[in-house]
Order: C-alpha cells, then sequence, then structure tokens
C-alpha cells in the first residue's frame, strides 16, 4: 500500500485517547503485513514484533496513536453539547469547526459561535473559553439523547488533504505522521539485517500524559528506546531557533531527555548516508513519550526523531511527506546497526 | 452507617499523619477480613481470600491539612498547605494540631482579597508570645481542619467526607459481603492528597488485576456551578474520565452493568479536574484495568463537604455487587 | 427538492466571482421561463410572465454571492496574504481547510501551536494580520505561480444531511437562491397570476451592489427578497433575542437596517400563512441589511425579506431545518399564487 494513502487512512481513522480501538485496529493490521507477530494490549496499545538474526538485544520505537478531541460532556435544553477537553485545546481555533460525534449512530455537529450581526461591539475582542463553547448538532434534544450518551467521543472532521509538491495537511498528524514513520521503517527494514529484536509500538494516551509509553516500556523493557513524534514546523512569528524546517528531513533531538552518544551515532549515520536530518534542542525532558519511557522500570536510553509540523493541535496540520520517508530510511538503518552501536556506547 | 460515617469523618488525619484514622479503620474492617497488614508506608490492607482474580479496593484515609513552618516573632505558627487546600477557605477556621493543641486560622489584613496567599495565614493556638508558641507547638506539626458532622435535610455535611466517606463505603460493602469468588484487598492507603503516593507504592506490590478506588466527584448542581452532569441524589457516579485516568471502556461498561442488573441508581462522571488513587493504580508497572466509584459532593476541600445519604448506599449496594461477580470472567482476563 | 439546495450550497461564489453558482443557477431554471440574461455586473434575470390581465409586476431576488476571502499578497515563504471578503467573523478563519479559485487550489490557515504560546496569546483572538494560507508552496514563485494575486477562496465544506436538517456552507444565501429557483419551476398547468422578474444578484455582502442596479432596470410595482438568516436558538443570555428559531417556520422581516418591511405586503404572507396553516415567525431583531434596502428606496416601492432560519450563516458550516426550508418555498408560492389581493 501506497505511503500516502496509509497516510490518508491513519489520520481519518478516529481515535482520541482513551478511545483508540478503531486506529489500534488498523495499525494492527499494517503491523500484521510487516511484522512476524502483532497483537493490541488490554489498554490498545499495538505492538508489532520483528525478530533479528540473534535476539540478542531489543529496541523499541514508539509512535503515539492518539489525537486530541473531546467527549460529550453535558446536554443542555435545546438539544447542544457541552464538551470535555481531551489533551491540549488553543480555544481560538474551536468556534465554527465540524466535528463529528461517535456514539449509537455517527452524528455530525458544529462547535457553535455568535453571529456577527448579534453581537455586541465589545464581542470581537473576546476569546470564548472551552467550557462556554458547545456542540449543535441542529437536531431536537430528544433525537440528541437517544442516540448520544455522555462520555461519547467528539472528533474534528478530517480530510485528509494533498497540497503543494509533497505537502498533506490534516487533523491528527500528530502522531499518525510519527505511526507512519514505523511503517515506513518496517518497511525498508524487510530488506536489511538486523541482530536484535526491533518492537515497533503504537502507545495510547500520549496526549494526557505519556501513559501507554510509560506501560509499554515497563513491560518490554528494551536496552534502547526511540520515541517519534512530531515537532513545530517553520511558521512566521517563531523564532526560527524553535522550529524546523517542513522538508529539512526528521529532527534528532538533543537534551537531557536523551542519551548522548546514541543521539551522536544517529547523526553520523545520517550524514554517512546522506539522509537530509535537523536538529532540535530540548533543554527540558517532555513533552513526547521519551519522557516516560526513559525512566520506565530500570530505565531506557533514549533517541528521538520527529517530523516537522505546522499549526500542531488545529485540524489543519501540515507536514511535508518526504520527511518521513526520510525518517524512515534513517530509522531503519539505525535498527540495523544498534547491535554494533549499542555496544560501542552504552556497553 | 451514619455514626460510623462521623466517627471516621471528625478524626484527626492529614497527609502524612494517618495514625489515629488508621486505627479506627482497622477496629471497624478486623471482623469481616481474613488478614490485616500495614505496610512501609502506612498503608492498611485488609485481604479477604479468594481463589479468583486479584481486586484492589482503595480508598484514602488522610485530608487536605497544612504543616506548620515556622513561627513568627509574634508567637503565631506559619504554614504551608498539605494537599490541594485554597487559602480562602481556611479563613477563620478551627483546627487541630497532631498533638492535640487547637488553634484558629487568621490573616494579614490586604487591599484586596485576590493577595491572600498562605504566606498571609497564621494560625493562632493562643500563645502569648513566641517561647509559648514553640513550648506548645514547634515546626514540623501537622494540623488539620476541625468541624462536626450534620444532617441537612436528606444529605450530610462534615470536613473530609473526601475521602473518608470512600472509608465508610469500603467498611460497610466488607460487612455486607457474603460470597465473593475474587482475592480482594481493601486498602485504606495513605497520602492520596499529595500525590497518589499510598496508592502507588500499594498498587506495585499487590499488582492487582484490578482496581476500583472510592472517592468523591464534584457535582453541577449549585448556582454558577462548571457544568457537570452529576448530581447529588442521581446516585452512585461511575467515572468516565478524569485528570489522572481514562477509565478502559470495559471497566466503565462492567460497572454500569451491574448497576443495571441490580437496579441500583447510577449516574455517568467526567471530571475535568482532579485525581484518584485510580490514576497511580491505572499506571503501575505495566498498566492495571482500574475504574472508580465516586460518591458526588458539594464544596470539595472545605469545611463542608455534603454528600447524599442515599447516593453513598447506593454506591456501598454497587461495590459490594462488583465484589460478588467472577472478575476474571466479566473481564475477559487470562 | 434537497438537491437544489445542496449543489447550490456546494457551488462555489464569492462576491465579484459568481461565474460558478451562475451557471448552474441558469442551468437549473432556464427551462421553466421565458428568458435569461446577465447584465454587466453578473446579475442573472429570468423573466416569468403571466396570461392574467392587469397582472402587477413583482421582482423577486435572492442573492447568489457568499462571503469568502481574496488573496491579497504572498510572502517570501510561499504563504499567502487575504482578505476577508464580506462579514466573516475573522475568529473563524484559523484552524480551516480552504479552496482557492476555479482549480480549488486546497490551502489551509493555521496558527501558532499551543505550545509555544503563552498563557495571554490565549486570551486574545488571533488578528487578520497574524493569518497565512498556507498551499504548501515553498517560495514566492510558487504560491503566486498556482494562486495569483486576487485569487478567490471560500470553505471546504460538503453538503451533508442528517435526519430533519441539513449541514453546508453559504446557506446565506443559497437557501434564498435555491427557493427561488423552485418557485421558478412551476408545474406545466401551474401560472402565477403576477408577472414575474426573478433576479439572482452579485454582491450582496459587499453592499448591495448589484440589486443597487435593479430598480431602473427593473421597474416593479412589488419587491420580495428571500433569505437564510440568523437563527440565534442556541445557548445565550437570558434577555437576548434569537432573532429566530429553528423548527418554527419561514421567517418575516419587520424592520432591518436599511428597510422597514411593507406592512401590506407582511400581513398578506402571514394571513397566507394562516389560511393554509404554514407556520411562520417574525424576525425578533433589526439587525442587517438585505438587497431590499437599495430597491425599495428608488420610488418606494412595497417590499419584504422572507428567510429561511440558519445557524451559523456566516461560518464555515451552518444548519437549517428542512421543514423550515420547506415551508418557506410553500408559504411564498401560496402568497404569490394568491397575490391579487395585495392591490
Amino acid at each position: 500500500m501506497k505511503t500516502e494513502d496509509m497516510l490518508k487512512a491513519l489520520t481519518e481513522a478516529p481515535g482520541i485517547s482513551g478511545s483508540e480501538e478503531d486506529v489500534a485496529h488498523l495499525l494492527r493490521n499494517y503491523f500484521a503485513r510487516l511484522t512476524d507477530e502483532a497483537f493490541i494490549d488490554k489498554f490498545n496499545n499495538v505492538i508489532g514484533i520483528k525478530k533479528g538474526t540473534s535476539s540478542a538485544g531489543k529496541v523499541m520505537m514508539a509512535a503515539h496513536i492518539d489525537q486530541i478531541g473531546f467527549l460529550v460532556h453535558t446536554f443542555e435544553e435545546g438539544g447542544f453539547i457541552r464538551i470535555a477537553p481531551i489533551g491540549g485545546h488553543d480555544p481560538r481555533v474551536l468556534p465554527g469547526q465540524s466535528v463529528i460525534i461517535y456514539g449509537k449512530e455517527i452524528i455530525r455537529g458544529v462547535i457553535g459561535t455568535t453571529p456577527p450581526h448579534l453581537q455586541k461591539s465589545g464581542d470581537t475582542g473576546k476569546v470564548t473559553a472551552l467550557e462556554e463553547l458547545y456542540v449543535d448538532t441542529g437536531l431536537k434534544e430528544e433525537d440528541v439523547k437517544t442516540r448520544l450518551q455522555i462520555g461519547d467521543p467528539v472528533l474534528f472532521d478530517n480530510v485528509c488533504t494533498r497540497m503543494a509538491g509533497d505537502y498533506y495537511s490534516a487533523a491528527a498528524m500528530d502522531n499518525r505522521a510519527g505511526v507512519l514513520v514505523l511503517l515506513e521503517t518496517l518497511r525498508i527494514l524487510k530488506g536489511l539485517k538486523h541482530q536484535w529484536d526491533v518492537y515497533m509500538v503504537g502507545t495510547v494516551q500520549e496526549e494526557v500524559g505519556t501513559r501507554g509509553g510509560a506501560l509499554t516500556a515497563y513491560e518490554i523493557k528494551p536496552d534502547v528506546g526511540i520515541a517519534i513524534d512530531v515537532t513545530f514546523g517553520d511558521f512566521p512569528g517563531i523564532p526560527d531557533r524553535q522550529t524546523s524546517k517542513l522538508g529539512g528531513g526528521g529532527a534528532v533531538a538533543v537534551g537531557p531527555n536523551f542519551h548522548p552518544k546514541l543521539t551522536e551515532r544517529m547523526i553520523a549515520l545520517a550524514r554517512d548516508w546522506e539522509i537530509p536530518f535537523q536538529k532540535e534542542f530540548n533543554p527540558r525532558p517532555g513533552g513526547t513519550d521519551a519522557v516516560s519511557m526513559q525512566i520506565a522500570a530500570r530505565g531506557v536510553p533514549m533517541v528521538q526523531v520527529s517530523i516537522p509540523l505546522r499549526y500542531m493541535h488545529t485540524t489543519v496540520e501540515t507536514l511535508d511527506l518526504q520527511d518521513i520517508r526520510r525518517a524512515g530510511r534513517l530509522l531503519a538503518l539505525f535498527a540495523a546497526h544498534i547491535d554494533e552501536i549499542h555496544g560501542e556506547v552504552v556497553g | 452507617m451514619k455514626t460510623l460515617i462521623k466517627k471516621v469523618v471528625e478524626t484527626f488525619g492529614p497527609s502524612g499523619r494517618e495514625d489515629s484514622i488508621r486505627e479506627i479503620i482497622k477496629k471497624e474492617i478486623e471482623p469481616f477480613v481474613d488478614s490485616l497488614a500495614i505496610d512501609t508506608m502506612g498503608n492498611l490492607h485488609a485481604v479477604k481470600k479468594g481463589a479468583g482474580a486479584r481486586v484492589m479496593v482503595a480508598a484514602h484515609m488522610d485530608e487536605i491539612g497544612f504543616v506548620v513552618t515556622h513561627i513568627d516573632k509574634m508567637g503565631f505558627l506559619r504554614i504551608s498547605p498539605v494537599g490541594g487546600v485554597a487559602p480562602v477557605r481556611c479563613l477563620y477556621q478551627r483546627v487541630l494540631l497532631d498533638n492535640g493543641v487547637k488553634g484558629v486560622i487568621g490573616v494579614e489584613p490586604v487591599k484586596n482579597n485576590n493577595e491572600i496567599d498562605f504566606s498571609k495565614l497564621y494560625v493562632d493556638i493562643g500563645a502569648k508570645d513566641e517561647d509559648e508558641a514553640r513550648a506548645m507547638a514547634g515546626e514540623g506539626h501537622f494540623g488539620a481542619f476541625l468541624n462536626e458532622m450534620t444532617e441537612l435535610n436528606d444529605l450530610i455535611t462534615a470536613k473530609s467526607l473526601d475521602d473518608r466517606i470512600g472509608c465508610v463505603v469500603a467498611i460497610e460493602a466488607a460487612r455486607r459481603l457474603k460470597k465473593s469468588p475474587n482475592e480482594i484487598h481493601f486498602v485504606f492507603t495513605v497520602q492520596e492528597e499529595v500525590g497518589l503516593r499510598g496508592a502507588r507504592a500499594a498498587a506495585f506490590r499487590i499488582e492487582p488485576e484490578l482496581g476500583i478506588a472510592l472517592d468523591v466527584t464534584g457535582t453541577g448542581d449549585t448556582p454558577e456551578s462548571a457544568k457537570m452532569p452529576m448530581k447529588l441524589r442521581n446516585g452512585v457516579a461511575i467515572k468516565i474520565k478524569d485528570s489522572s485516568l481514562l477509565v478502559p471502556k470495559k471497566v466503565k461498561e462492567f460497572f454500569t452493568a451491574v448497576a443495571e442488573r441490580n437496579k441500583i441508581r447510577h449516574q455517568p462522571e467526567i471530571l475535568t479536574f482532579g485525581g484518584t488513587d485510580a490514576g497511580a493504580i491505572n499506571l503501575s508497572k505495566s498498566g492495571i484495568l482500574a475504574g472508580c466509584l465516586s460518591i458526588p459532593t458539594r464544596y470539595i476541600h472545605s469545611v463542608s463537604e455534603t454528600a447524599s445519604l442515599s447516593d453513598i448506599e447506593e454506591t456501598v449496594k454497587l461495590l459490594v455487587k462488583i465484589l460478588e461477580c467472577d472478575v476474571k470472567k466479566e473481564l475477559a482476563l487470562e | 427538492m434537497i438537491h437544489v439546495l445542496e449543489k447550490f450550497s456546494n457551488a462555489i461564489g464569492v462576491s465579484g466571482n459568481e461565474d460558478e453558482i451562475r451557471a448552474l443557477i441558469e442551468e437549473t431554471i432556464k427551462d421553466h421561463v421565458e428568458s435569461v440574461s446577465v447584465d454587466f455586473m453578473g446579475n442573472l434575470y429570468a423573466v416569468k410572465p403571466t396570461k392574467a390581465k392587469n397582472a402587477p409586476h413583482v421582482l423577486l431576488v435572492a442573492h447568489m454571492d457568499e462571503v469568502g476571502l481574496m488573496v491579497t499578497g504572498t510572502e517570501s515563504n510561499g504563504l499567502l496574504r487575504f482578505s476577508p471578503v464580506g462579514g466573516v467573523d475573522s475568529r473563524l478563519l484559523v484552524s480551516k481547510r480552504i479552496l482557492l479559485g476555479k482549480e480549488r487550489v486546497p490551502g489551509v490557515i493555521g496558527a501558532k501551536p499551543i505550545h509555544l504560546q503563552d498563557r495571554n496569546e490565549w486570551k486574545s483572538p488571533l488578528p487578520l494580520s497574524a493569518l497565512y494560507i498556507d498551499i504548501g508552496a515553498s517560495d514566492e514563485k510558487e504560491a503566486s505561480a498556482k494562486v495569483p494575486l486576487g485569487t478567490f477562496g471560500t470553505f471546504q465544506t460538503v453538503f451533508e444531511s442528517q435526519r430533519d436538517v441539513v449541514l453546508g456552507k453559504a446557506f446565506d444565501d443559497r437557501a434564498g437562491c435555491s427557493l427561488l429557483a423552485e418557485l421558478l419551476m412551476t408545474e406545466n398547468d401551474e401560472e402565477y397570476p403576477v408577472h414575474i422578474t426573478a433576479v439572482f444578484t452579485v454582491q450582496e455582502e459587499v453592499g448591495l451592489r448589484g440589486a443597487s442596479i435593479l430598480a431602473e432596470r427593473v421597474r416593479p410595482d412589488y419587491c420580495i427578497a428571500f433569505e437564510g438568516t440568523t437563527a440565534g436558538d442556541v445557548p445565550r443570555g437570558v434577555s437576548e433575542s434569537p432573532s429566530t428559531e429553528m423548527r418554527k417556520g419561514p421567517a418575516l422581516s419587520f424592520m432591518d437596517r436599511t428597510a422597514i418591511g411593507s406592512d401590506k405586503l407582511i400581513n398578506h404572507f402571514s394571513q397566507t400563512a394562516k389560511i393554509k396553516n404554514i407556520p411562520y415567525q417574525y424576525k425578533k431583531t433589526v439587525s442587517g441589511g438585505t438587497d431590499i434596502g437599495v430597491i425599495h428606496i428608488k420610488g418606494g416601492i412595497p417590499s419584504m425579506v422572507l428567510s429561511v432560519p440558519v445557524r451559523y450563516i456566516h461560518a464555515p458550516k451552518g444548519i437549517l431545518a428542512v421543514e423550515d426550508y420547506k415551508n418557506a418555498i410553500r408559504l411564498a408560492k401560496e402568497a404569490l399564487m394568491n397575490f391579487k389581493e395585495v392591490l
């Protein structure tokens, strides 16, 4: 299956934190074609194991499969729905958004707003807080209550759109892009020999506290861990030093959360094989599965590669598909050499 | 149950100083379990043997309070919060220190009430000067609020319903539980209010297959309150989410199915802030399936937490019915 | 009946660039009217005469244009600058998908991620100066080749039907246009007792421009506009009027900022509704303006507005109740068929 088709299927599969069943099943099916063993655990983490020639060690690559969204919180007179956030939202991107509610039936709606004609002159300067927003499905109150219940997931209506060049835009690129990197890596690994067992893990509940990463790392106890996520893409108004360029390749992270020598070796590999990459500097651990994986059980030496992404946590997250391919190549090479590298720098 | 509730809520026991309340709970639950033990953190484990799934029922014994950090030159005790204590809720409250000394909380005058934080509060124990204060109660003493339980119509109001009411539910359930195929660990945890610490340690040791926390939850039924679906008198709240935990669907569905088939009044719960011991149990080691039965409560973390006796009763009923199930089968555990 | 509304809603036609929607409307009605013509501004005229004697001349209008965006600049990094066209609430622009130009080039309006904002930034809406359209171009050259300056954009919204409501873009005023088209598509034996000139106008959203030249060109005796108007029956303050409400029928406007409706005409409609048992309501606010504003003052032509209640009219996706739409068509048809009573 083509990379761009998998990107579309992955970004359009529903899976907010805590309700990842659908995307977990999709990923397990992809893993089943590319690994020796693929299964879903009791929290919907997806694990695919590709055995190495000696199985002398384990490298675990993790990408979170959950996306931000909301839950139906309360019903109001008139059939309007109040929502509780799952993950971090900028309230300013919400008014007017199209949403889909997965209840007994799939119901569509919009996040409501005051129409311009009815606004008072002070209103245009105000941001409506999330608690004041509501979802309008247009349906009568009794029709809403027979089809939906408190706790039903609410997702942004999502269409993966191809833009100019190899740019694609969709909601949930954070982190279905990372998941796609796992699949790209597996595709290339098929043609490479590797000693260690490779554990590809689609983790749950990263957006609410990197929970799936903690649990799976504890269970697997890998010798080396690699977190794959998205990072801030270049955009006016954000200093260059805080972003990575779209089209510049995967961003390798440097900082206390990551094993310095393993990170150096990954960078050396990228240079030797002429794979475009960038560096990002994270002074504090936090923000991806790496933060909890590093301290799971007895600890896991970590590296991280992220795909540059513009407009993170909006419905129009945008990236360059080539960056995903570049990251896949780099990670496959890294996995093929990890036994050697680990021996030399971690011991 | 009212007498038991009164005894339990009125006992002293802020996080880190749970001895007195643990003693009382130990005596109450002893006749209904097979073994009792206190672990190195201070959690009380009351175990009912069984061959089936290992279930951990957690209710925390600790209440919010404060610790005396220093004594000022005028003989007033300066304090820091233990657990989530809002300064404005302390004003002029009566308090009890761990050595039995009583006091009241006073505040330095401010121009604007928004300026009130812990640095402006102090405990007046009636000492004449700094020396007398130091003799009566030095640095390092823990304290908690003082209040009596009373009834408001069909509701009860008291300090530390959070989470003494969960402890009472556990004790009552242990008393009423006739037969259960499961191995049940009733764990009365310490230090929940300062970071779910007791539960974390207990779950690490016990490695249960299912965790059930008992705690309070907020309500959306008072003027201009946050819009939440929980209401007093609508029954036991079955948690869907709070900030520490997304309850796995099959756990929430199991609890709901048991409530439905036993005609127990229940309501769904989504709390957008706050966490419980279930969150700590969930993230233990490789992860444990965990859920929570909550008692809807108004004015949480004040001296007048208010709940409905009927909701408490429904919570006991539901916990008993859940524990009577073959949990291994219901949750399809290997 | 809904499929006409669906096609009209999905079509593109931002104020000043109504070609696509005009062609669609022309195609839809041309076999049901005597003649069709277009003036220099782009207004579409359709004439439906009657054989009745001494029949009054009624001008029926609905505007074809929708609010949208226009590309006004290109940045060196390939991002596009734009301006809103018509009353788009700029707070609704962020995190939306856009289609640009005739070729429907996809673009997105993104925003700085929350992780990189400080807390005060959340407190005010993003100003227009902080917004860009990103089409994925890597530089200015690539961007202007794909999307030249002046290209218009609309929200990428697809019409959907759900139980008794429909969701889609531009119901203001594609609901009015499809209502008017339905009125023109009479059966062979049906004939209105009035001469009808139906005009699908342009540029209403940027100042009632197309309608401004109609009074002198058409010189009617009466004028009725069909609109999609605000339904504000959503959570709101206790003393706030909802304007119109969903599922309470088509709305009659007694007054807005540009015109006071003809009470004789309005009474005719309300009486017709009562006799024929059609639900109707009054628009309970006096805000907004319509094409009749610039038509009625040219010599004092009795005019009124009949509207379909729509929630979120200038947002990417609005909602209307199918029963309101159908009742609006029914009421307008009955009122026109029985028109001689107003003279």
